[in-house]
């Protein structure tokens, strides 16, 4: 291998900011070495920041989550850089530089108080993708009130003063004068010795379910969605509300492995956490909807974690949530409920349920973008465009680039537990790489992974 | 445009308003059907459920012989028909030792290569004749007549073999009837199957079935619903009698063939399309509709 001319730069590159991402900075950060950690979207945090509560422990997501976040906007070795993208990586281990488009927020961040005068007085209202279109934002947004960065970006398509040319109502409320419009793409050029990829997961997409729907009937809504209905900072502020007439259902049907577990037609893998977040969804709609009935359709239940099949006994034996073992054949609107039906293969019945709501668990499948990063980077992706590792048994977190690693829903579907101990071990590995660098700063170890 | 035509046993008999209807719409629209000289029957249920090489003769014969008059397609009118014809040419390409057995038990001078493709009438019209030539073509058309688009199973599935539409999400009979001036109505169960043959031996169970199809497109408001299958249109019409026995709030909905629709969109004279077969007489809601012309119900 051919030897680098300077000593290895003891600087890491984290791609992705969900939890994954922030621990791996985290832990490098902590142990003194910079890391830059980059955002696709305007402040950090990922999907573990959409969710209501964890299992097994009922925790609230945004109450354990926002001290890591807060720790990874302040800390001093982490330069963060949301709401960009890598367009490019060059070199090799030890020495990787990459290109970084951060897109024109519209806002001097810099000066930017994060007041929200330019937020309350915006006019225009949008779906918000981050409650799953179940609520709106304005078109100058953050994410949600604990956004860290705590800084808005605007959002051109929708804004007026971009589409119809006048408004500049944000302009002229900032106290700061930090409203931008004529802002433009910033490039930025870093370097960095090892990268860790942590760019997470996206949903199935439910158009592709034409047997649940489609994604046309407005009460057969996505597990992630029921997060932010669940959520206390949501569009319904914690209360169950369903989308179509915004009224408390009484009777829920989950749906398991929407997507998944089926080679025919759609996923052939299990997406891991649907039976825990599904048995946890039930449990929270019954505390919030006493009088309610919730249905589960599971083929079997996987509760492989510690205090997971505790949690779901739980679900059944004192929530009362009645699981129905097999499958949904059709999910179809039928004037104001939503008909399931599925068939229960203990009892040998077909089932009809006339629901007020459908939640569908469905199937974790990798973002686009991590292909692009992955033929970038030359590693490899599984047939479904997860990035592979060096060894599933041996070196999970590895990859078969040198200096290149991954860790979170990237991989593969996982829960929030085995993705933080994934990202910290991602760490370990980019450490242990810094550290024999320290010892050795001349040789670079292209086997070293 | 020019293709064979595959009529069926059925529409010969007793569908002849189907096929009456489906040559005359083809031919307002350009659409020549040159009837498929000797053609014998599809074989129906059988081909498809054995294992028998030979049962895929009957319907072999027919590609064969559409191959030797030098057409490329086989148009059909009937979704059975349609799907047994299209199955066994999708069978015959993918597996060439059995293509191979047939074309040495038919004995003809050429044998078959699988070059036909067996195509239904709504795919022609749509896709070759085109909506916007149908909507022009569509006067009087059918002034906003609600109607309810029936699949059943054959003109969809399975899938990859049939090739249509969606057979979650069917549109290509919505289409239509939407160029023709109908105001196509949404329900569920679109592509639910109707019960078919259990009519014959056990209609208690085809009747719930039946039944689920029939309230869902009345309760969105169609006043007729259409299909292209001669035995949905048969069991969907003849279980009304008992529907409204079973049922107290049952109200009778027609049920239409699409190319009977497309004649009366067209201005063409209906009389031989076949309307007093019908069990349930759909001239008072086509009368109702305005659609029926001159021609007064009964």
């Amino acid at each position: 291998m051919e030897r680098p001319a300077r000593a290895p730069i003891a600087h890491a590159l984290v791609i992705g900011a969900g939890i994954a991402g922030m621990q791996a900075a985290l832990d490098i950060a902590n142990s003194g070495y910079p890391v830059t950690l980059v955002e696709k979207l305007p402040s950090i945090g990922g999907r573990m920041a959409q969710l209501s509560e964890t299992f097994p422990t009922l925790d609230c997501a945004q109450c354990i989550l926002t001290p890591r976040t807060v720790e990874v906007g302040r800390h001093p070795n982490i330069h963060l850089i949301t709401y960009a993208e890598v367009e490019d990586i060059q070199g090799e281990p030890g020495h990787f530089r990459a290109r970084i488009r951060r897109r024109a927020a519209g806002v001097r961040w810099d000066i930017c108080t994060g007041c929200g005068a330019c937020i309350e007085k915006c006019p225009t209202r949008v779906p918000s993708d981050f409650d799953m279109g179940l609520g709106r934002r304005k078109a100058i947004y953050t994410l949600s009130p604990q956004a860290v960065p705590n800084k808005p970006v605007i959002d051109k398509e929708h804004c007026r003063y971009f589409t119809q040319g006048k408004c500049r109502a944000c302009e002229k409320v900032c106290p700061t004068g930090a409203i931008a419009y004529d802002q433009e793409d910033e490039l930025l050029e870093i370097e960095a010795g090892a990268i860790i990829l942590a760019t997470g997961y996206e949903l199935y997409d439910v158009t592709r379910l034409g047997e649940y729907g489609a994604g046309q009937v407005p009460d057969v809504i996505s597990g992630l969605a029921f997060e932010r209905l669940l959520s206390a900072s949501g569009p319904t502020a914690g209360k169950i509300r369903r989308p179509s007439d915004g009224r408390e259902p009484k009777e829920v049907v989950f749906v398991q492995c929407a997507g998944s577990r089926d080679p025919e037609k759609a996923m052939p893998y299990c997406s891991t956490i649907c039976c825990m977040y599904t048995a946890k969804h039930a449990m929270l709609y019954r505390h919030r909807v006493p009088d309610g009935q919730a249905y589960v359709f599971y083929i079997d239940i996987r509760t492989a974690g510690r205090r997971y099949e505790e949690f779901l006994q739980r679900a059944v034996e004192e929530d009362r949530v009645l699981y129905l073992r097999g499958k949904v054949s059709r999910i179809f609107r039928d004037g104001e409920k939503v008909v399931v039906w599925g068939a229960d293969t203990l009892s040998g019945q077909q089932v009809e349920i006339a629901a007020d709501m459908v939640v569908l668990a469905t199937a974790i499948v990798p973002r686009p973008e991590t292909r692009r990063l992955a033929e970038m980077l030359g590693i490899e992706v599984d047939a479904h465009g997860f990035l592979r590792e060096a060894n599933p048994n041996l070196a999970p977190v590895s990859t078969c680039r040198p200096g290149v690693f991954v860790a979170g829903t990237a991989v593969g579907p996982r829960d929030i537990p085995e993705t933080v101990a994934q990202a910290s071990a991602a760490a370990a590995k980019v450490l242990s790489l810094f550290a024999r660098w320290q010892l050795e700063p001349e040789v670079v170890y292209a086997g070293q992974s | 445009m020019r293709y064979f035509y595959f009529p069926g046993c059925t529409l010969e008999t007793k569908a002849v308003g189907f096929n009456r209807s489906a040559k005359e719409a083809a031919g307002a629209l350009g659409v020549e059907l040159v009837t498929l000289p000797e053609w014998n029957c599809c074989g129906a249920t059988f081909p498809l459920s054995t294992d028998n090489v030979l049962d895929l003769a009957g319907p072999a014969r027919n590609l064969v012989s559409t191959a030797e008059a030098g057409g490329d397609t086989l148009a059909v009118a009937c979704a059975t028909c349609f799907n047994v014809l299209r199955r066994t040419n999708h069978f015959l390409r993918k597996h060439p030792d059995t293509l191979e057995k047939l074309n040495a038990f038919l004995e003809r001078p050429q044998p078959y290569a699988g070059q036909v493709e067996v195509r239904h009438l709504l795919d022609i019209f749509v896709h070759d004749v085109g909506l916007e030539a149908i909507r022009r073509r569509a006067v009087p058309g059918l002034g906003g007549l609600r109607v309810a688009a029936y699949y059943g199973c054959m003109l969809l599935r399975p899938a990859d073999e049939i090739a249509l539409d969606d057979p979650e999400r069917p549109g290509i009979m919505d289409e239509l009837l939407a160029a023709l001036g109908a105001e196509v109505v949404d329900y569920p169960h679109r592509g639910e199957c109707c019960g078919a043959y259990l009519t014959v031996k056990s209609p208690e169970a085809s009747m719930p079935m039946s039944y689920r199809i029939l309230s869902a497109a009345g309760r969105a408001g169609a006043q007729v619903l259409a299909t292209a299958c001669p035995l949905c249109q048969f069991n969907l019409d003849w279980l009304q009698a008992r529907l409204r026995q079973q049922y107290a709030s049952y109200q009778p909905l027609p049920v239409m063939y699409f190319t009977q629709l497309m004649g009366l969109a067209f201005g063409l004279d209906p009389a031989g399309y076949g309307f007093e077969q019908h069990y349930v007489d759909p001239r008072p809601a086509l009368a109702q509709a305005g659609v029926l012309g001159g021609i007064r119900s009964p």
